[in-house]
């Protein structure tokens, strides 16, 4: 039984698994999602009598130092973390396909885009991070806003490049000569084009967009010192390392490497599937 | 004809250098002026209570916060240009100094870092593309691919609480032993407080060079001339070092030195986990404590830096790549 379940398995083509892969991150991603989203606040509460338990079944990640217990504060700041990984990855992607096509409008454009896209990338992301925070007056809201305005260049850079090679293709000069405006031509000739890269590029944003929204927590910018973020859980849990309590650090790190993960995971495999150029290679 | 096109592009590296200066100097005083965190508060503090109006009144005009924007950012700008980046509220000195002296130690620490995390990288690709598909590769790659999502600050705490916490082979943070004068700091104590910061730093950095190295020997492999090599009978090291090396070399060089602007965020999270008093602890405060004078002059200082390492990329390819100082290869 056991031998044919393995056979089965390496009669999997590779599209089969990527397929597989794709489903399984899905499925996880989910369930991390969801249990950090139906979390009451009733399980987040202080109990000072079971402060500082190490992990066991009743507490598998522990509690911390006011009893709270670190399995759901953990997943509750994963969901957190989802939630601005979305919101950012949503508008960065938006931005990056409207200033894609608007480089293909003409030269003069392209240069301005190419100029927006160095303009970014010329100041580390943390500072732009910390910036912007500053400006919106710190909060949650300028975390988010610096978040989702930030993402984009990278992803715009990949659409640009093929862009341009779509607009010399062929089909879009007949359809020129044939007298389509430039609005028809990128909707019918250009966009359907790009949707597999915008998809892969979604899906590749979350991972960076959560680990800087963690490092930027973190560091003490945005959410209020007892909001349950992964950021804010591993800042507090700076202070009680010398007293030897490591499960404050180890586990909900651990979970948002897990997480950010499975989203590498995802989009890559995403990408296997969707994209043949890469299919390929990796 | 060579002297031209020298000439062409200084001159094209100076105007887009001075380009993204002024919009990131204009921008980011834009950003600051329109923040509602109010300087006065912040520079005052706890004292407000005991500072009448009149006095704060004093502040804002001595500041020129009763100007207009334009006025406020034609005075900074050329201040600025002058060399005088204003006084840090936090600490009380020249923004200049502030930013020399922490870049310094800054720049020790991510010096280490950014050499070692280089070796590393390069090596584990050049092995990774040497045994592409085998079981080696399977886990450098699976290792790299585990880097690139290990939040760096995550990866210092576990750093600080194997070494420091439980085997104390280390020290739980800065620069050098608390109490002791600067001067009589020993170079080992130095070494000691800076080796867990630059390794988690170094840790981090060889993902990217690694996973990079890794594509290029494995395209070069595969190349025509390599092929002819392994006809002929060529494998191993010696295949490496006669056609690999070189055709990977310098794109790993050059990838790692645009690495710049990741290599100074890893920095800022690596200096708040071990407290290390660097630039990157200084953005910080500068942050949370409504410093703008030095949080600008920090902005600036690090578009440069991150300047100078795309610059020395670029460079690196138009000076040692034989094809392109020929202008074969545009």
């Amino acid at each position: 039984m056991i031998e044919r379940t393995v056979k089965q398995s390496n009669s999997c083509n590779l599209r089969q698994r990527t397929l597989v892969t794709i489903i399984i991150a899905f499925i996880l991603l989910i369930g991390i999602i969801l249990s950090g989203a139906l979390i009451g606040p009733e399980k987040l509460g202080v109990n000072l009598q079971l402060r500082n338990i190490p992990p066991s079944f009743a507490h598998l990640f522990g509690t911390d130092w006011l009893g709270r217990d670190m399995l759901a504060r953990t997943f509750k700041g994963l969901a957190l973390s989802f939630g601005v990984g979305l919101t950012a990855a949503c508008i960065s992607t938006i931005i990056a396909l409207v200033l894609s096509l608007l480089s293909s409008v003409n030269k003069a454009m392209d240069a301005v885009i190419t100029w927006l896209i160095d303009l970014f990338l010329s100041m580390p992301h943390i500072v732009i991070l910390i910036l912007i925070s500053f400006a919106a007056g710190g909060g949650f809201k300028g975390v988010v806003i610096g978040l989702a305005l930030t993402h984009w260049p990278s992803l715009t850079r990949l659409l640009r490049a093929e862009v341009l090679q779509l607009k010399n293709m062929n089909y879009v000069a007949v359809s020129k000569s044939l007298g389509k405006s430039r609005l028809w031509i990128a909707r019918h000739h250009i966009l359907p084009h790009l949707i597999p890269q915008l998809i892969v590029g979604f899906v590749l944003l979350f991972p960076h967009a959560i680990l800087h929204e963690a490092a930027i927590t973190f560091l003490g910018f945005g959410l209020s010192a007892e909001a349950p973020a992964i950021g804010i859980i591993l800042s507090e849990s700076m202070r009680y390392l010398a007293t030897g309590m490591w499960w404050l650090a180890f586990f909900p790190g651990l979970s948002l490497l897990a997480m950010v993960g499975i989203f590498d995971l995802l989009g890559r495999n995403i990408r296997r599937l969707i994209d043949p150029f890469h299919s390929q290679k990796l | 004809m060579r002297f031209k096109r020298i000439s062409l592009y200084v001159v094209k590296k100076i105007v887009k250098l001075v380009s993204l200066l002024l919009t990131i100097c204009i921008l980011s005083f834009l950003l600051v002026s329109y923040s509602p965190i109010d300087p006065v508060q912040t520079y005052v503090g706890a004292d407000m209570m005991r500072v009448s109006p009149e006095q704060q009144e004093n502040i804002a005009t001595y500041w020129g916060l009763d100007e207009s924007r334009t006025e406020q950012f034609l005075s900074w700008g050329k201040a600025v240009l002058e060399g005088n980046l204003g006084t840090s509220l936090i600490y009380r000195d020249s923004v200049a100094d502030v930013i020399a002296e922490r870049f310094l130690a800054s720049l020790v620490l991510m010096g280490f870092a950014w050499v070692l995390s280089g070796i590393f990288g390069f090596l584990l690709g050049i092995v990774a593309g040497m045994r592409e598909g085998t079981i080696v590769d399977r886990i450098i790659k699976g290792y790299c691919f585990l880097l690139a999502s290990t939040p760096a600050f995550w990866l210092g705490l576990l750093l600080l609480m194997l070494f420091s916490v439980s085997l104390g082979w280390f020290p739980v943070g800065l620069a050098s032993p608390a109490g002791i004068l600067a001067e009589d700091v020993t170079f080992i104590e130095r070494v000691r407080h800076l080796f867990l910061p630059a390794l988690t730093l170094s840790i981090v950095g060889v993902a990217n060079v690694a996973l990079h190295t890794r594509q290029k020997l494995i395209e070069v492999l595969q190349s025509e001339f390599a092929r002819f090599a392994k006809a002929k009978g060529e494998n191993g090291f010696s295949l490496l070092w006669r056609h690999g090396l070189r055709n990977i070399s310098l794109p790993a060089i050059s990838l790692h030195f645009a690495s710049f602007g990741e290599l100074f965020g890893g920095a800022v999270l690596a200096e708040q986990v071990f407290s290390y008093p660097g630039l990157g602890q200084a953005v910080v405060q500068a942050g949370l404590g409504g410093d703008v004078p030095l949080l600008l002059g920090i902005v600036l200082f690090s578009t440069l830096f991150v300047f100078a390492g795309n610059l020395l990329a670029d460079l690196l390819y138009k000076l040692i790549d034989p094809r392109m100082r020929k202008g074969e290869v545009q």
